[in-house]
């Protein structure tokens, strides 16, 4: 994916082949030959974990989907059926359960490395919004997936999603009728979000075919945020470099990723979603799976429902827009001293929002949420404008191998 | 100096919200019900199973009291025999589910008739439907399959923070266990301590003495409870022991794959600057 | 790069080696769920059995029921059927069998009723359900690809290499049957 390649098979037949379909000069320009920031942290794993994790729910859902039933009298019975009766399927269903709380967690890594290190700012801006591309399609994809096991959570949670969208003004209610195909979220519901629940993933994974294409045709940023100059002096081959620094990331993720498949397999999900579905019966609070709460808390702490609905909308949609609302010519946050304590209040901001999301609708919470709402959008309406206009960042070195010797030599004087 | 403000700023913001969560919690907690006791239960732990004969005692108190309104329709006679289970044999098990009487059909002539149970067979329901019940009884009562997962109670932060780490995921047989010791109120039997909203439809449905163990274990509420607890723990998680047992095995592979793959990084990375 | 640690290639070599062989460990210990999972599960392998009450059938007809998802043949043979059957040369069939073999499990308290034959009703070709008294041989004729089995269910003449199974059944009682 980084142009024309060099590569040359080394068999007969190697050459016959790349000369008709040049597909192993392509995957060797990409994962083998390909140029990498010598200075790279562990936070740049997450790009191979991501990979990992959605190649894991791919191959887990199809497994699933072989032994699940879509319709409203037999989900929750299938599930169960998954649970108990087929070989290993307790492991295959807490692995595809957790997977998606853990591609959460990857995820969220993923899009604060980026927001430290500026890796959003030219000429990344559609490698950045392809990235916000794929995270809106994970979170329909979590969404209908949640729906499939047709407990209490999974129907409540459907219908209050569903609900948004009657906020629209004039055709509200003719697209929500739409979207259940009936008058309430049914059998017509279950089966269309069971069919785009497996078709989503697909998309996500052309998605990130585009997100690693463009990656590659501008190059990885890195913790100076300085651009590579010298492939020779700055960067490393993929392979071995990145590709072993990625495995050992990726174990390290498995074991907190087996930890919970394992020993805390229902957690992270909700005890109500294993009661049947009853349309009748509400339960008495319902909330989201944790990676939707802060925008759950959005949505919640405007006192209208439109206002309510665009606002937390809004809150993902304007990360679309965070490389030109950043003013800042300096990328990384190591050399932007205030925008940092701003980063890290928007991060504990964030973990607030989910925190309240979390909790009833009452009093105090709601108070605290429209706080916190108002920090989050001002991060980036008011904050990230302004701050590029009035900080002094600190010197910027003039190349990754610089940068490299100048930590090196830190670290040589500190132990001598 | 404008850089400070900024930052005051934002703690300000942050403090303030917090200090509401705070309060809000606090007024939350004054109305609740009590939190369940954590109860000390041999399948807890990384390395927890099931005590098969605790879950035969279980089994019965379900089967003598709980079964007369609580279906079990999820689970089949044969898991009974299954291992990781109460641990009965398979022919106690076909001469346990040919006690029962299952519908099945159509025959020959169409009709739907009642025929011993077989292993293979779930258990039948003590009413067609929940609509049965509910006119039975007043109202319908869940289904016991995964009632233990089913329920749960908030320990609130920050030991939510904590249950994960400490392996304390028993939420739900405690609070089940607690609930049949929750009938607190000697002159009002649908009072319930642990019951959100103290007035539950299931008058006290165990007393001292009701059912009759031959393994020496005390013929109490307590002990009832907790047996039966445990019980609807292995229905609602038969493959609990092979979880754990299967998932030990997974973590010393991946702390040992963990290490073999950071000397090996360690190695390709040392003779390079970075 | 290949100077770099040149000093210990057998120390390094061993790591590396270690390092693939988990991975491979792994991979493969993972594999095996994820396979397995299109096995039988547990509920099916417990529908093993079905019982048959065997009453109804007129001497001549066949019944069919359903064991583990496909037909079985329940046949009443009538004395000029099982003397067909028993007159044939083993020696001289596609698949040599003689028809007591194919009816010693028709036993009911310890006496042979070679008047119920039981086979399993898919041909032994390509799976089609054959129809009785139909072919040549007054057993079955396929449909499919033209397969005739004569009323011990053996193959005579057509594709198919086999004759028709047996499955395992037993008579409970006078007019029982349990298959499988």
């Amino acid at each position: 994916m980084s142009g024309p390649s060099t590569y040359v098979p080394s068999s007969a037949i190697g050459r016959w082949f790349e000369s008709r379909l040049p597909i192993m000069g392509l995957m060797h320009g990409s994962f083998v030959a390909y140029p990498v920031p010598r200075n790279l942290n562990y936070f740049w794993t997450f790009g191979g974990i991501l990979s990992f994790m959605l190649g894991a729910q791919i191959i887990t859902g199809i497994i699933l989907a072989m032994h699940y039933t879509p319709h409203v009298d037999y989900a929750f019975g299938s599930v169960e059926h998954i649970m108990r009766d087929v070989n290993w399927g307790w492991f295959i269903r807490y692995t595809h359960a957790n997977g998606a709380s853990m591609f959460f967690v990857a995820v969220y890594i993923h899009m604060l490395r980026g927001l430290y290190y500026g890796s959003y700012k030219a000429p990344r801006e559609v490698l950045w919004i392809l990235g916000v591309i794929i995270y809106l399609l994970m979170m329909a994809t979590g969404f209908m997936g949640y729906v499939l096991p047709w407990g209490q959570m999974s129907f409540w949670g459907a219908t209050v999603i569903t609900n948004l969208f009657s906020a629209i003004p004039l055709v509200g209610d003719a697209i929500t009728t739409w979207l259940w195909g009936g008058y309430s979220v049914d059998n017509p519901t279950l089966n269309r979000f069971f069919s785009l629940h497996y078709l989503l993933p697909f998309m996500i994974a052309g998605v990130v075919i585009l997100h690693v294409w463009a990656l590659h045709v501008v190059g990885q940023n890195n913790p100076a945020g300085v651009e590579v100059k010298n492939i020779e002096r700055d960067t490393l081959p993929f392979t071995p470099y990145a590709t072993v620094k990625d495995a050992f990331g990726l174990v390290c993720f498995l074991i907190f990723y087996a930890w919970f498949i394992f020993y805390a397999p229902n957690y992270l999900g909700h005890a109500d979603n294993y009661i049947e579905a009853n349309p009748l019966v509400t339960p008495s609070h319902i909330v989201p799976e944790w990676y939707y709460l802060p925008f759950y808390a959005i949505l919640r702490a405007i006192p209208s429902k439109l206002g309510g609905v665009v606002a937390m909308f809004g809150a993902i949609v304007i990360l679309a827009f965070l490389p030109w609302l950043d003013t800042s010519r300096v990328k990384s946050a190591k050399f932007r001293p205030v925008y940092r304590v701003f980063f890290w209040a928007f991060v504990l901001a964030c973990v607030g929002l989910g925190y309240l999301g979390s909790q009833p609708p009452e009093g105090g919470f709601v108070i605290a949420a429209r706080l916190l709402t108002i920090y989050y959008f001002g991060f980036f309406l008011v904050i990230m404008p302004l701050l590029g206009l009035f900080e002094t960042p600190k010197p910027v070195p003039a190349s990754i191998a610089d940068a490299v010797l100048a930590k090196n030599g830190a670290a040589a004087q500190a132990h001598s | 100096m404008v850089h400070t403000k900024k930052i005051s700023l934002v703690a300000a913001i942050l403090a303030g919200a917090l200090a509401f969560s705070m309060s809000a919690r606090a007024q939350d907690h004054a109305h609740a019900t009590p939190t369940p006791e954590r109860q000390s239960w041999t399948f807890g732990g990384p390395f927890g199973g099931f005590d098969k004969g605790q879950l035969q005692r279980g089994f019965k108190v379900y089967r003598e009291v709980c079964a007369n309104c609580h279906s079990l329709s999820r689970i089949a006679f044969r898991t009974l025999a299954e291992e990781g289970g109460p641990g009965f044999s398979e022919s106690q098990v076909k001469a346990l589910a040919a006690e029962y009487k299952v519908k099945d059909g159509p025959d020959d002539k169409g009709e739907m008739f009642e025929r011993p149970g077989r292993a293979s067979d779930r258990f039948p329901a003590p009413f067609p439907n929940p609509e049965a019940a509910r006119a039975a009884l007043g109202a319908a009562p869940p289904d016991m399959s995964v009632l233990a997962k089913a329920r749960s109670y908030s320990r609130g932060f920050p030991l939510f923070l904590v249950d994960p780490l400490i392996q304390y995921q028993e939420h739900g047989v405690d609070y089940i266990y607690a609930l049949l010791n929750g009938y607190t109120n000697k002159s009002d039997q649908n009072w319930n301590a642990y019951f959100p909203g103290n007035k539950i439809g299931m008058a006290k449905p165990l007393s001292d003495g009701q059912v009759e163990y031959t393994d020496g274990a005390p013929a109490t509420v307590q002990q009832y409870a907790k047996d039966v607890s445990a019980f609807l723990m292995w229905t609602a998680e038969p493959a609990l022991e092979k979880r754990k047992k299967t998932g030990f095995r997974v973590m010393i592979f991946l702390i040992l794959f963990a290490g073999l793959l950071y000397f090996t990084k360690k190695k390709v990375w040392a003779g390079v600057a970075h | 790069m290949a100077s770099a640690s040149t000093a210990e290639p057998t120390r390094r070599d061993m790591l590396y080696i270690a390092t693939g062989a988990a991975a491979a460990v792994g991979a493969g210990a993972l594999a095996w769920p994820l396979i397995n999972q299109m096995n039988p599960d547990a509920s099916t392998l417990a529908l093993a059995s079905t019982e048959v009450d065997v009453a109804s059938i007129p001497e001549g007809g066949i019944l069919t029921v359903k064991w583990r998802g496909k037909p079985v043949f329940v046949r009443h043979r009538t004395k000029k059927e099982i003397d067909e059957a028993q007159q044939v040369k083993a020696a001289d069939l596609p698949d040599p069998q003689t028809d007591q073999d194919r009816v010693k499990q028709s036993t009911i308290s310890g006496a042979a009723h070679p008047e119920w034959l039981v086979v399993v009703g898919v041909c032994t070709h390509l799976g089609c359900v054959p129809l009785g008294h139909q072919g040549d041989f007054d057993g079955w004729f396929c449909p499919c690809h033209g397969s005739v089995y004569d009323t011990s269910g053996r193959i005579r003449s057509g594709p198919a290499p086999r004759n028709l199974d047996v499955p395992t059944y037993a008579f409970t009682a006078a007019t029982k049957l349990q298959i499988g």
